[in-house]
Order: structure tokens, then C-alpha cells, then sequence
């Protein structure tokens, strides 16, 4: 069991190395990565919009979905199918182009921040010696594509949308990225097996648990989720930046947005609990496990505080996180001098 | 060792979005060709294997152009967006500069050796480039920072604006 995977992976290459000429069996490798990747992504949010729905509706003392197949499981299934039936809208007045590249790009980082995450011993798409840093490159081009459909939409919901995006990435990324190198520094490394492994006595949570509460609040924040929903705050918005959007297109926002989720779960699971390393059971379901209790944790916060103000939002960052995060690496510079 | 071909891919795609940046006569247009431009020198940085220094470029350049992008939003949302690049009226004056310098640029080129290293690609840039930064660099490197604090502390009391004393 421990080694599915890993030798499903090595049967496959086998096969390719066999039957393709030349250097094409790299190139079939690295797409199958992708398309695993591709398939990981898009059945966890399938999982993942029911069981947000679920979650809300028993915080609620609500029964949720319960109607479409057995305990309501298939209602993911059901909404899909309506979505891509819909009508395809590009409003009149909108920047057609940029409205419609919005749709694309902003899936992109999404799918590419899982090429360094571990999804189990041995289990990493590309094991890069800049990880972590690449894990921030990557998800701080998120901003663009939200901003993009706001502005693109020509619609002032949108655009209020599209830049609250853009003032509660920006300066959440900064604590975010602090909290990773306490992290860093401890490790020693922005490897991402080099930090599992140097979890295998202690999870970094113990060691660092004032970071991980840091990553938490600002990973909500990057994520737009509440209480941190300001850019997509319905009785204020509508739907913040995806305002005109229908159809298919509206659906691969929903899906950067879980999916990202997942993201951000499985850096923390990667970061400070410890990575996909556990007893009894294989690696990679203890990763899968994991980051489901971080999911849950980010959905119980959601539903259970309000959101909360602009200049709140601005003000917690800016003179409370930010300078936590600031001690909390020169401690843990004196901690790693002293011991 | 990375295939001409998707260098010249790679290549011809990065002029044209830096071309299409300056024509464009709408600005928002332009900050997203600049954003495909960044993301071009970045897949450069990595043909040259310096993995650090393109995600550098991802992280800085390119994650910071929405700032960009939301100043152009702020500065051109009235009136008619399909005119807020403007061009000016100095045609023969911009070409004669553009001339000058592309014939000052064309020579260095030309005049550079471009001696290839034998030396193999460092393993990892991050350790080496920190111990540069942090040791041998170490003053540059802290007036830079006093540099950017104090364009920090201007831009607030700038935006904040001062008191009146009365």
C-alpha cells in the first residue's frame, strides 16, 4: 500500500521508456504529473463544494443537501452539469479579451503550486531546491487574474471587488511569507523534503506554534474566505470580481478557489504538521488526512464568525500581524543562536 | 541544455509582448503585456539555470504589477479608456533618440566577446547569494534597505499629509 504509487509511477515510465524514442518519455512523464495533478485538483473540489455545504448546514443546525443520491452526495454532480449547461454571457460593455483570459489564467497558479507539494514519501512532482519560495512566487500571481475579471467586467461591483482582491492579497502575502521562514530557518532548507524530514522527531507546529497561527489567519485571507470574504461579500457585492460571470467560466473561479484551498492545506500539512509522515497507515493517506483537518478548520472559521470590517482587516494586518510575524523570526533567530 | 527552438519560442513571444506593452493604447492592456513580458524574462533566468533569480522575478515583477494595474484603474477610470496611453507628438525627435540609442546598444553587442563558461551551473544559488548579501555585500546591501525605509516613511506621511500647527 505504502508504495502504490510509487510504483504505479514506475511502472508507467517503464511502459513509456519501452515504447517512445528519445527524450518523449521526460516530456509523457512530466504531463502525466500534470494530469494526476489535474484529477487530485478536480475530485477534492467536487468533495470539497458538498462538503463545505454540509459543514455550513450542521454549524447551522441545517440538514444541507440531502436529496440528489444517497445523503445528497451526488448535489456536486447535479450543480456541475447545470453550470455547463448554462448560457455563456459576456456582457456588451465588458473588455471581452481580458474578461475572457480572467477565466483561464486564474487557474494556473492554482495547478501549478502542487508541483513541489508532497503528496507522500517519494510522491513530489519536482523536488526543487526553492521549494517553499517557489510556493509564494507562484501563488502571489493569484492577485492578477481576480483583479483582471473585476476590472475587465466593467462593472462597478466587480471592480470594488477586484480591488479589495488586491489590497487583501498584497498584505496578507507579507505576514504569510514571514510565517514560512521561521519555518525556513529551523529547517535550514527551502527544500520541501529536506522540511518533512527535518519534522520526523518534532512537528513544527510545536516549535513554532505562533507561526502557524499566523499562516492560518493570513492563508484564510489569501484564500478570500470569511471571515476575510470582503472581496466577495454578497450583501455588499453581489459576487465581488465574478459578478458577470456564468456558465463555465464562472465555475473555474469556484474551482481556483477550492482549489486553492487545498493548496494552502497541503503547505501547512507539508510546513508544520509534520508532512505526509504518520503510523500505521501509508504516507499518502495520512497527507490526505491531514490536510482534510485543515480544510475543516478553514470552513469552521468560516462559518462561524462574521465578516469582518475593511479598516479592521487593514488594521489587524498591518500593526498586529505584521510585526507578530517580524518577533516571531527574531526569536526564533535567538532560539536557534542559543540552543 | 535547453532546445533553441523553445528559446526562440520563448524569445519572439517576449518581444512581441514587450512591443505590444508600448503600443497599446489602452494602459490596463499594457500592465498585462508587461506582465507576459516579466513571465518571459523569468523562463530566460531559468534556461540560464538561475531557479532563485526567476522566482524572484515571478514574486517581485510580475505579483507586483496587479499594484500597477489598480494605480492605472484609479488614474483612467473616467472618460475614454481606449485613448488613456497617450502618445505624444514628437515623432521624428523619439525616432532620432530611439536611433541613437538602439546604434549605442547594437555596438556594445556587437563589441561584447560573450566568452561561454566551462564552469558547471551551481548546485543551489540561494545559500551562496545569501552569504553574499549578508558578508562580503553586507553595507550596500543595509543602505539599500535604509533607502527603501525611508521612501517608505515619506510615501505615509506624503499620503497621511502633515497637521496643520496652529
Amino acid at each position: 500500500m505504502e508504495n502504490l504509487f510509487v510504483n504505479l509511477e514506475a511502472s508507467l515510465n517503464r511502459f513509456l521508456t519501452a515504447t517512445l524514442p528519445g527524450s518523449l518519455p521526460n516530456l509523457a512523464m512530466a504531463l502525466a504529473s500534470v494530469v494526476v495533478i489535474l484529477l487530485f485538483v478536480l475530485t477534492n473540489v467536487v468533495w470539497l463544494v458538498y462538503m463545505e455545504r454540509k459543514v455550513a448546514a450542521y454549524m447551522q443546525d441545517r440538514l444541507g443537501p440531502n436529496r440528489v443520491g444517497p445523503r445528497g452526495l451526488l448535489q456536486t454532480v447535479a450543480d456541475v452539469l447545470k453550470l455547463l449547461g448554462k448560457e455563456d454571457i459576456v456582457p456588451v460593455a465588458a473588455d471581452k479579451w481580458v474578461f475572457k483570459i480572467a477565466a483561464v489564467t486564474v487557474l494556473i497558479p492554482t495547478i501549478m503550486l502542487f508541483a513541489v507539494i508532497p503528496f507522500g514519501n517519494n510522491l513530489i512532482s519536482i523536488d526543487l531546491n526553492i521549494g517553499v519560495f517557489y510556493f509564494v512566487a507562484i501563488s502571489s500571481t493569484a492577485t492578477i487574474s481576480f483583479l483582471m475579471a473585476g476590472w475587465a467586467s466593467n462593472n462597478k461591483y466587480s471592480l470594488l471587488g477586484g480591488m479589495r482582491v488586491v489590497a487583501q492579497m498584497i498584505a496578507y502575502e507579507i505576514p504569510l511569507v514571514f510565517s514560512l521562514l521561521g519555518v525556513v530557518m529551523l529547517a535550514g532548507s527551502l527544500k520541501m523534503s529536506d522540511i518533512v524530514a527535518a519534522q520526523k522527531d518534532v512537528w513544527f507546529i510545536v516549535l513554532q506554534p505562533v507561526a502557524f497561527l499566523i499562516y492560518f489567519i493570513a492563508g484564510t485571507a489569501e484564500l478570500n474566505r470569511g471571515p476575510f470574504d470582503l472581496p466577495e461579500a454578497e450583501q455588499e457585492l453581489i459576487a465581488g470580481p465574478f459578478t458577470e460571470y456564468s456558465g463555465f467560466r464562472y465555475a473555474m473561479f469556484f474551482l481556483a478557489e477550492y482549489g486553492n484551498m487545498v493548496a494552502i492545506s497541503a503547505l501547512a500539512v507539508t510546513l508544520f504538521l509534520g508532512g505526509p509522515s504518520g503510523p500505521w497507515l501509508p504516507s499518502w493517506m495520512w497527507f490526505v488526512i491531514k490536510v482534510y483537518v485543515m480544510i475543516f478548520l478553514f470552513m469552521w472559521l468560516k462559518w462561524t464568525l462574521p465578516r469582518i470590517r475593511l479598516d479592521h482587516m487593514m488594521q489587524f494586518n498591518w500593526k498586529f500581524l505584521l510585526p507578530l510575524s517580524l518577533a516571531n523570526i527574531l526569536l526564533t533567530g535567538i532560539a536557534i543562536k542559543l540552543f | 541544455m535547453v532546445s533553441p527552438v523553445v528559446f526562440w519560442v520563448v524569445a519572439v513571444l517576449l518581444v512581441a509582448a514587450a512591443l505590444a506593452m508600448v503600443l497599446a493604447r489602452n494602459i490596463v492592456h499594457s500592465a498585462l503585456f508587461l506582465i507576459v513580458s516579466f513571465i518571459g524574462y523569468a523562463v530566460l533566468y531559468l534556461f540560464l539555470e538561475a531557479d532563485f533569480l526567476a522566482a524572484v522575478q515571478v514574486l517581485v515583477y510580475a505579483g507586483a504589477v496587479s499594484i500597477l494595474l489598480v494605480f492605472a484603474v484609479m488614474l483612467t477610470r473616467r472618460g475614454n479608456m481606449q485613448e488613456s496611453n497617450l502618445f505624444n507628438n514628437y515623432k521624428v525627435t523619439g525616432a532620432l533618440i530611439a536611433a541613437v540609442l538602439f546604434l549605442l546598444i547594437g555596438n556594445m553587442v556587437l563589441n561584447t566577446s560573450w566568452a561561454i563558461s566551462s564552469i558547471a551551473a551551481p548546485e543551489s544559488t540561494v545559500g551562496p547569494l545569501a552569504e553574499l548579501l549578508l558578508g562580503k555585500f553586507v553595507v550596500p546591501f543595509e543602505v539599500a534597505a535604509i533607502l527603501l525605509l525611508v521612501a517608505m516613511v515619506g510615501a505615509i506621511i506624503v499620503a497621511r499629509g502633515v497637521k496643520d500647527s496652529k
